[in-house]
């Protein structure tokens, strides 16, 4: 059998366990990802996708289990600004007067000092990144201004700004435009081919035979894990989303 | 005051110049408002204004302590301010009653005990003063700890402008990217129990969350930019400061009250007439010059 390097490992997940006051979110949660594939979180409201993101960024505590991000700990991952975040529209204040550039800024803030003062490679970064997801023609647009896909492009930037290794996206595709979802698949296959990992959370059955290489099912605990083409199959699905059919869910809608 | 005296602007402006209560009540209540002004555009941000008002109200029992045992008044209310953010915190995890009951709760808890505290504890506080506000008769202690005070939440908050409009934008990325939450988490609520403590002294342990919301929700409504609306929110607050003393030395008003109606009237203004969020836009009116 082949010897596991744990250091392959972008991000290694083991029997992770997430209570917030006593109230289990997440138990026995195991995940492994290596550089350019693609994960797809699959899981009803509720069934502890955004918890999973919060355990790897470190925006929770796990109360039992082990993370390990390249081999190192979650924290010194933070330091390291290796994980980046990129939220659902809802998850953010739209309404904060803050523009696409200064969004995107903060995506290096983690590598700046103290007074969060920009170098001449903060800029470029942030121009490229800006320039990737085509919004240079609203540099100093408020993201208040924004359609949907724009805002949701706007962080995609800040992530590329990050130069993180690992990508976590929370409903990428949801409510945005036909040209955003083009221009995000196309990100995704660049993000790839440069070994960036990537997991995603989505409620589009589409998108995860389109995209992912691995998906990973949950209910409070890992349902299913593996290869989509292998694990991804209807009665997996049903137990995912408690019993109701995957003919539901693969209605004329989806 | 003479009543004809005010008839030329100039008089107006200069004649309570000449009293030194007056000068000096000008300077606090403007250095007081640029404190509360600055940290407003934090607060509105962030949804705090309900937390702005417990620690405001929290922090009179030590206030009231730290007089009677001849200690700095900004220490106990200090202590009391974060104190009751804790109790809030503690409360809410191990209960079962919704989080703005328990602020609700809490903060009126601690009002109570400042109030009986007044009554019991004999002292030359004077109760009106710390409900009210007295920006007229600051003893010259007040002065330097005021000065010292405004200046520590002023530093602190330029230092950390950016992390914290980060952490009230988005704390799950400021986290990501290794930035400390939880120093940022307290250093805000260090920096409101400070405020709280010398805008009292302008406007009353009462009205201090008008000085703590009001600014920058005008501001908010008037820009798209973060820094321009800390500007705005600082200015505003002054100004409002200057004309609410000057109307109420001319007119013999309560002086708390005066700053706080001047700052609610700029903002009815900005909620009329704001370029592009205000009911009547002004914006459109006048694009036909363009």
């Amino acid at each position: 059998m082949e010897k596991i390097n744990y250091q392959n490992f972008r991000i290694d997940a083991e029997n992770i366990c997430v209570d917030y006051n006593g109230k289990v979110a997440l138990y026995d949660a195991n995940l492994r990802l290596k550089p350019g594939q693609i994960c797809g979180l699959v899981g009803m409201n509720g069934a502890g996708k955004t918890t999973f993101f919060n355990a790897l960024t470190g925006f929770v505590n796990i109360s039992k289990g082990k993370i390990r991000i390249n081999g190192e700990s979650v924290r010194s991952a933070q330091k390291d600004q290796t994980i980046a975040y990129v939220p659902q529209n809802e998850g953010i204040d739209s309404q904060f007067p803050i523009s696409v550039w200064d969004v995107v800024m903060m995506g290096r803030y983690g590598s700046m000092n103290i007074f969060r003062c920009p170098r001449e490679s903060d800029v470029q970064a942030v121009k490229d990144a800006i320039e990737r997801v085509d919004l240079t023609d609203h540099l100093s647009t408020p993201i208040g201004n924004l359609s949907g896909g724009q805002r949701k492009r706007t962080f995609l930037a800040r992530a590329i700004a990050q130069r993180a290794s690992i990508l976590l996206l929370d409903e990428p595709f949801s409510g945005v435009d036909i040209r955003t979802e083009k221009l995000i698949s196309e990100l995704f296959i660049q993000f790839k081919n440069e070994g960036k990992t990537i997991l995603l959370s989505t409620h589009d059955m589409i998108h995860v035979r389109e995209f992912c290489d691995l998906v990973l099912l949950i209910n409070k605990t890992v349902v299913a894990y593996g290869e989509t083409s292998e694990v991804f199959t209807p009665e997996n699905i049903t137990t995912t989303f408690g019993g109701i059919s995957p003919d539901f869910l693969f209605g004329p809608e989806s | 005051m003479e009543l004809c005296s005010f008839l030329t602007l100039d008089s107006f402006i200069t004649d309570p110049l000449t009293h030194d209560f007056m000068r000096k009540a000008l300077f606090m209540s403007s250095l007081v408002a640029a404190v509360c002004g600055f940290l407003s555009s934090y607060l509105t941000l962030k949804g705090w204004a309900l937390m702005g008002d417990a620690v405001s109200h929290s922090v009179m029992p030590g206030v009231v302590v730290a007089y009677a045992l001849g200690l700095p008044f900004s220490l106990g209310a200090f202590i009391f301010g974060v104190g009751s953010v804790a109790l809030i915190g503690f409360i809410k995890q191990k209960s079962r009653v919704k989080e703005d009951t328990v602020i609700g709760l809490v903060f009126t808890g601690f009002f109570a005990l400042g109030i009986v505290l007044v009554s019991k504890i004999k002292s030359n506080i004077d109760l009106h003063s710390i409900l009210f506000g007295s920006p007229l008769g600051i003893s010259l202690s007040d002065v330097n700890q005021t000065i010292f005070i405004s200046l520590l939440v002023v530093i602190l908050l330029s230092i950390f402008r950016k992390d914290l409009m980060l952490y009230c934008f988005d704390p799950r990325h400021a986290k990501t990217v290794g930035i400390n939450v939880f120093f940022l988490h307290y250093l805000l609520l260090t920096c409101l129990s400070l405020a709280a403590v010398v805008g009292l002294q302008s406007v009353g342990i009462i009205l201090v969350v008008a000085m703590l919301i009001t600014p920058g929700a005008t501001a908010y409504l008037l820009t798209d930019k973060f820094d321009n609306m800390t500007i705005i929110s600082v200015l505003s607050a002054i100004i409002s400061s200057l004309i609410g003393i000057y109307i109420s030395f001319w007119f013999d008003l309560e002086t708390g009250g005066s700053i706080v109606l001047v700052q609610t009237f700029i903002f009815l203004f900005a909620f009329l007439f704001a370029p592009r969020y205000g009911i009547f836009k002004l914006k459109k009116l006048f694009a036909g010059y363009k």
